[in-house]
């Protein structure tokens, strides 16, 4: 580390103790994911094979039935397939082929497990084996699991990416750095501008996971890098380090410090200097930090608090009390993976409370306790606090929004100061929720 | 397995949930997995709740299922009891937990809490959330009801609305206000408001009001068994709706017939010369049966439209619409299928349809105007004013509601006047719309997450539609001179003129379109 991104006090909150409470946790499963990914992918189909609740939750996270033509359904387990009176396996080959042949511009099929078809154990990624056998080389078919017994929303996907890494080619030789694979799911406009500024850093050789198109599927090698752009992305780590891919570990690419701190780690694992990084960042990284500073008017001196969701929770901790001088009282995240946060966990300062894993009551309680000018917190949560006269920025928006690299960071801090600036604008008096039956 | 894209109901203990959430000092503990909490937003969202729903949720995740999960539900019972301190409570499984057989009613029986626990047994991979939220409803009445004395003055219940309803709420205050209006009280209002102790109270009033057969029908038949409550059998939506209830509630408790009609603008509103342009518009209802077949008596009878087609997507209520269809002279489409519902519209290519926040994504894309009449609703069918759609303000909100999205008279006549002019020509379309439908991609508005773009590819449905198109086996082709004439013809009524002229060629077995043919086909069509 340079003095670039010289650490908070020492070692941050890298071995700061954990609150760890099992209670109800009030999260998404992993299946929210495929609203995000399956407009990553616009050649791929997701196939939940659940129950009417997986095709409830998803329409009902996806903006309650914004769009009218999804990539993405349901094939809903019925009492006949439950009690072995039909095959499921059969009918399921049968419900992909009505699908296939209604969508011929089909080219990645993801089979998607859920809670029931974990439960009964319906294997399928022997399924997707047999029906890649079947649809080859028109259609790809590959499986991965987004229950809620397994995965937390955004794990979901986690799991779906590193699903695609053992199908993924051989790749560059190593030991040197040759190609460079960014990890996570990026609005197309946002991948372009980290592209632009890689290039202009020097590093051509770029792959993004997921790929937008089945065509462009890239190789894996021990001479590829990896960078992750979402924190929730350990097991797909894992499977690329597997594939003998080395991680360059770096803080998140959120607001102007996390993401200068990311190209200068990229740099370094390629050998270029810092210097080249610092030129070729120069202007965006102003606009960035002119930016967020105007966006953090509203946010310096405010206390924040967290609760477990997206598990970007850590990094935008961060983000927030570094770059828009807010005070955090509990950073809670689903899991805390301190591989992938380290370099987030060693800029945020001692003091938060840092919590993985929920008992909703007891966090409700520490909340109301707090009271804290601004809560984090899921759909379920935000207007029942908002009641309460907490301010609130639900979370899931963060996952929708573009919010990275240097273009964003300004937009990122808004999403956080426009609920306190509305706050201060309304003047309809003390607001008194009506009551309702 | 079944392929769905969107389905029109949730499962069933989502069901229970609009049952819990609109009653008060009532607590749910749901064995389900970490996920099934999402359930919670539709409440917290698109109602805009300020409380959490009364629901406890053991989240059980894949450790938990090598260890106890029976256990793990005992725990939150427990735990939730402790808290909450609710009357009594409901325990049930989600459709994971359903999987796992813990037999949550036996666990909490056992438990010996110190209020009534009431055990819910919701089929969740074949029944859905209708049946949920009736059986629910008709569990906590049978559990906790019992005979008792009847009220010294006429008195009804008002049975069936929940949380997350089509305007429950505002249908509740028109109701009591139209019941006060002849001297009858409302005894109990339930699940929406009620208490665990309410519920002991149903028996004392004298007759029940079921206001939706979809969440309220097993609890009225059981009352009507075993406390002797008979219960009403119209729904007072619409004029002649509101008319048959209240004759049919003063023969139950034996008051006058009495209406208030001070404030009822409906009859005028669609006499008026205005309203002439609405005749004949054709419209197509689906949604659930209650609301369908109510509203297919307004539109027709009241609003002077046709009827292109009708159906609902809950099957309990199969055979009363299509009784109402029949009397329409259409055949009922009794499916919760949203593929073979947007097909159906599409075959029958009506003016307007009246529909569920699903149909407003079929208008959308077939350039077809859409209102909403029933749920499943979006944040925007919770509107802040008030808005019911039953009693004399209903027919009123009715009249808008189903205006609202039509070219009105005096703009339809305007555009008629100025059709060439350059700035309000046909294209620019009805002032309040932003433009045609085909051509607009703008999102609804509203609460939850949105993607940043719309959509573009289409479409899983496209096979489908193919073959249930209008124009059936022989293709007809407009000739150019034909085509251009039908250029002329003022968009609104554009579409229905192609469609008559191609039917009316189609009849003859000719295969092209010439301009006699259109102007034979409007003579025949003209009345």
């Amino acid at each position: 580390m340079t003095e670039r991104f010289a650490q908070a006090s020492g070692q941050g909150c890298r071995n700061a103790p954990v609150l760890k409470q099992r209670g109800q946790h009030e999260v998404f499963c992993g299946l929210t994911s495929i609203v995000w990914l399956h407009r990553k992918m616009p050649d791929a189909f997701f196939l939940v094979v659940g129950s009417r609740t997986c095709a409830h939750l998803l329409q009902s996270a996806a903006g309650v039935m914004i769009f009218a033509e999804p990539r993405f359904a349901t094939a809903i387990l019925e009492e006949t397939d439950l009690a072995g009176l039909a095959d499921a396996h059969e009918e399921l080959d049968r419900v992909v082929h009505e699908l296939l042949a209604r969508r011929p511009d089909i080219r990645r099929l993801f089979l998607v497990g859920s809670c029931p078809s974990e439960v009964i154990k319906l294997d399928l990624a022997v399924a997707a084996e047999r029906l890649t056998a079947v649809h080859a080389p028109q259609v790809r078919v590959q499986s991965y699991s987004g229950s809620g017994i397994e995965t937390t929303f955004t794990q979901g996907e986690d799991t779906c990416l590193a699903a695609m890494v053992p199908d993924l080619p051989a790749g560059p030789e190593g030991p040197e750095a040759r190609e460079l694979i960014v990890a996570g799911a990026l609005p197309d406009v946002v991948e372009d501008q980290m592209r632009d500024l890689l290039a202009k850093i020097g590093i051509d050789a770029v792959h993004v996971l997921p790929a937008a198109r089945e065509a462009t599927r890239f190789g894996v090698g021990p001479g590829s890098r990896v960078a992750l752009v979402q924190p929730f992305l350990g097991d797909t780590l894992a499977a690329l380090e597997r594939r003998g891919a080395r991680h360059v570990a770096a803080p998140m690419p959120f607001g102007a410090e996390g993401t200068t701190a990311w190209f200068h780690a990229i740099a370094e694992a390629f050998g270029i200097p810092p210097e080249v990084v610092d030129r070729a960042v120069a202007a965006p990284k102003a606009r960035a930090e002119r930016a967020v500073a105007q966006a953090a008017e509203a946010l310096r001196g405010r206390s924040v608090f967290f609760f477990p969701d997206s598990q970007l929770e850590v990094p935008l901790a961060r983000f927030l009390t570094r770059e828009c001088g807010m005070e955090a009282v509990e950073v809670g995240t689903p899991f805390l993976h301190r591989q992938v946060l380290d370099g987030d966990l060693a800029l945020l300062d001692e003091g938060p409370t840092l919590s993985e894993g929920q008992d909703v009551d007891l966090q409700l309680d520490r909340v109301r306790a707090a009271r804290p000018d601004l809560t984090v917190c899921g759909l379920g949560l935000a207007n029942p606090l908002e009641a309460e006269g907490l301010s609130t920025k639900w979370s899931i928006e963060l996952v929708f929004t573009p919010v990275h690299f240097y273009e964003q960071a300004g937009d990122l801090a808004g999403l956080f100061s426009r609920p306190l600036r509305r706050r201060d604008a309304l003047k309809v008096g003390a607001v008194q929720p009506p009551a309702m039956p | 397995m079944k392929l769905t894209v969107w389905t029109y109901e949730g499962p069933p203990h989502v069901g229970a949930m609009r049952v819990a959430t609109a009653m008060r000092d009532l607590h749910y503990v749901l064995h389900a997995p970490q996920g099934d909490t999402y359930a919670d937003l539709l409440f917290t969202m698109i109602e805009r709740r300020d409380h959490r729903p009364p629901v406890t949720y053991t989240t059980f995740k894949e450790r938990d299922l090598g260890a106890d999960t029976a256990d793990l539900f005992r725990r939150s019972c427990q735990a939730a009891y402790e808290r909450f301190r609710p009357e009594a409570m409901i325990v049930g499984a989600s459709c994971t937990a359903e999987l796992i057989q813990d037999d949550p009613g036996g666990i909490a029986e056992r438990m010996g809490l110190p209020v009534p626990v009431i055990a819910l047994d919701l089929p969740s991979y074949q029944r859905k959330e209708n049946f949920g939220a009736d059986e629910t409803f008709y569990r906590i009445a049978r559990a906790l009801a019992r005979p008792c004395e009847k009220t010294a003055r006429p008195s009804v219940n008002l049975i069936g609305p929940t949380a997350l309803g089509f305007r429950h709420r505002d249908d509740v205050t028109e109701l009591t206000a139209l019941l006060s209006d002849m001297g009858v009280e409302v005894n109990v209002c339930a699940p929406m408001g009620a208490t665990p102790s309410d519920i002991t109270r149903l028996g004392a009033a004298h007759a029940n009001v079921l206001m939706y057969p979809e969440t309220g029908e097993s609890a009225c038949r059981w009352m009507e068994r075993d406390l002797g409550l008979p219960f009403t059998k119209s729904i007072p939506i619409g004029v002649g709706g509101v008319r048959d209830f209240v004759a049919e509630v003063a023969d139950l408790l034996g008051v006058a017939p009495g209406l208030d009609t001070d404030r009822l603008r409906l009859p005028w509103y669609s006499a008026s010369v205005d309203s002439t342009y609405l005749t004949g518009k054709r419209v197509f209802l689906f949604g659930d049966g209650t609301h369908v077949r109510a509203m297919a008596r307004v539109a027709r009878d009241e609003m002077g439209f046709e009827v292109a087609g009708m159906g609902c997507y809950n099957r309990e209520q199969a055979r009363a619409v299509r009784a109402v269809a029949t009397e329409m002279g259409v055949e009922a489409l009794i499916t919760d299928d949203y593929l073979e519902v947007e097909a159906a519209i599409e075959a029958a290519a009506p003016e307007l349809i009246l529909g569920t926040q699903m149909e407003r994504h079929i208008g959308k894309r077939l350039g077809i105007p859409c209102a909403v009449i029933s749920a499943p609703v979006h944040v925007q069918d919770f509107p802040a004013r008030y808005a019911p759609v039953m009693g004399i303000e209903g027919a009123n909100v009715l009249f808008d509601t189903l205006v609202h999205p039509l070219v009105m008279g005096l703009e339809e006549h305007l555009l008629t006047m100025f059709r060439a002019d350059p700035e309000f020509h046909d294209a620019a379309g009805p002032s309040h719309h932003g433009g045609h439908a085909p051509l607009v991609a703008a999102e609804e508005g509203g609460a939850g997450p949105r993607a940043p773009v719309a959509e573009s590819p289409r479409d899983i449905s496209a096979k489908k539609t193919e073959g249930g198109g209008a124009t059936g086996a022989i293709e007809v082709v407009w000739l150019a001179a034909a085509e251009r004439e039908l250029k002329k013809i003022p968009f609104f009524v554009r579409g229905k003129a192609k469609r008559n002229t191609e039917a009316f060629a189609a009849a003859r077995g000719e295969t092209e379109i010439s301009v006699d043919t259109l102007y034979e086909a409007k003579a025949h069509y003209a009345r």
